[in-house]
């Protein structure tokens, strides 16, 4: 029997991971793309967890809608990507200061 | 205990996979380790009898997104060393974060009474005749019509969006126009020139 804390627990140690990923690989456009995915899987696993132990079917919709939102995210992210490769011939994230921000 | 079983393996194999996202050195590795990170979380996610949402998990993401991930890694000519610089000078930034939000998250997760609900009392049992797509269709198709539909036009957006950010055109490339080809009248092409018929010399 799975109860909700192992899966709480599971879902947070993605969570923090992914999290660890974006402080690792801050130069690389894709892994930090990745990593999004990696931390929006995180959250879905709570939403389900959730759902499936207080006994709510809505939070499976929920997860329906992050999961489109989140496949509309990487499929621009990806196309933002490869104009920027285009552009400089780099993905590093500090080769992108035209906006001098 | 089987179910349970299963879970700690899978969950095992969740975490390494993660780990093999954020560390591997090579990007290629990291988009592979992160199918196997869905690919585990939906096999998690049927074990909680969340079968369509698993189904889904592994068609659009590994199906679709992650070959869309790969297809880009593979396309682009990245320099690695230069991204990876800098790598090992964060890490123990990166371990100190990763420890504390875990110990957080636990600590919340585990206090009594942290979260408000009984975290270590499993789900309760659905009828033998259950069918978790069947229960999502009932509310996805009546009360969340609107944003179903939404959510659509959101996926179309991004496709045209993708589409009309990388087209690009290439001086020199030759294409047909199809309208001009079309559109074309004899008129343009060939003048008729009137001359009387001239005597043999």
């Amino acid at each position: 029997m799975i109860t909700l804390g192992q899966l709480l627990t599971l879902s947070g140690i993605l969570f923090s991971l992914s999290v660890a990923g974006i402080f690792l690989n801050r130069k690389n456009v894709i892994l930090l793309l990745m990593c999004i995915e990696l931390l929006l899987l995180a959250a879905n696993f709570n939403f389900i967890a959730f759902s499936r132990y207080l006994g709510d079917i809505h939070g499976q919709v929920f997860v329906f809608f992050v999961l489109t939102v989140a496949a509309a995210e990487s499929a621009i992210g990806l196309a933002i990507l490869v104009v920027l490769f285009r552009e400089r011939r780099s993905i590093n994230v500090e080769d992108l200061n035209t906006l001098r921000g | 205990m089987l179910v349970e079983i299963l879970f700690y393996i899978f969950g095992t194999i969740l975490v390494a996979a993660a780990l093999g996202v954020i560390v591997s050195r090579n990007p290629v590795y990291s988009a592979l380790s992160l199918v196997l990170c869905f690919v585990t979380s939906a096999a998690i996610w049927l074990l909680i009898e969340a079968e369509f949402l698993a189904i889904v998990l592994v068609l659009v993401y590994v199906g679709a997104v992650m070959v869309l991930f790969l297809f880009v890694v593979m396309m682009l000519d990245i320099n690695l060393d230069e991204l990876r610089e800098g790598f090992t000078r964060f890490a123990w930034l990166g371990a100190i974060v990763t420890l504390a939000v875990i110990a957080e998250i636990v600590g919340v997760v585990w206090a009594k009474g942290g979260l408000g609900v009984d975290v270590t009392k499993g789900p309760t049992d659905t009828a033998a005749d259950y069918s978790n797509t069947l229960a999502l269709g009932e509310v996805i198709y009546t009360k969340y019509a609107y944003p179903f539909e939404l959510a659509a036009m959101v996926l179309l957006v991004a496709i045209v969006a993708a589409i009309a950010l990388t087209m690009r055109k290439r001086p020199g490339h030759k294409v047909q126009d199809i309208s001009k080809q079309v559109g074309v009248r004899a008129a343009d092409r060939m003048r008729i020139v009137k001359m009387d018929a001239e005597k043999r010399s």
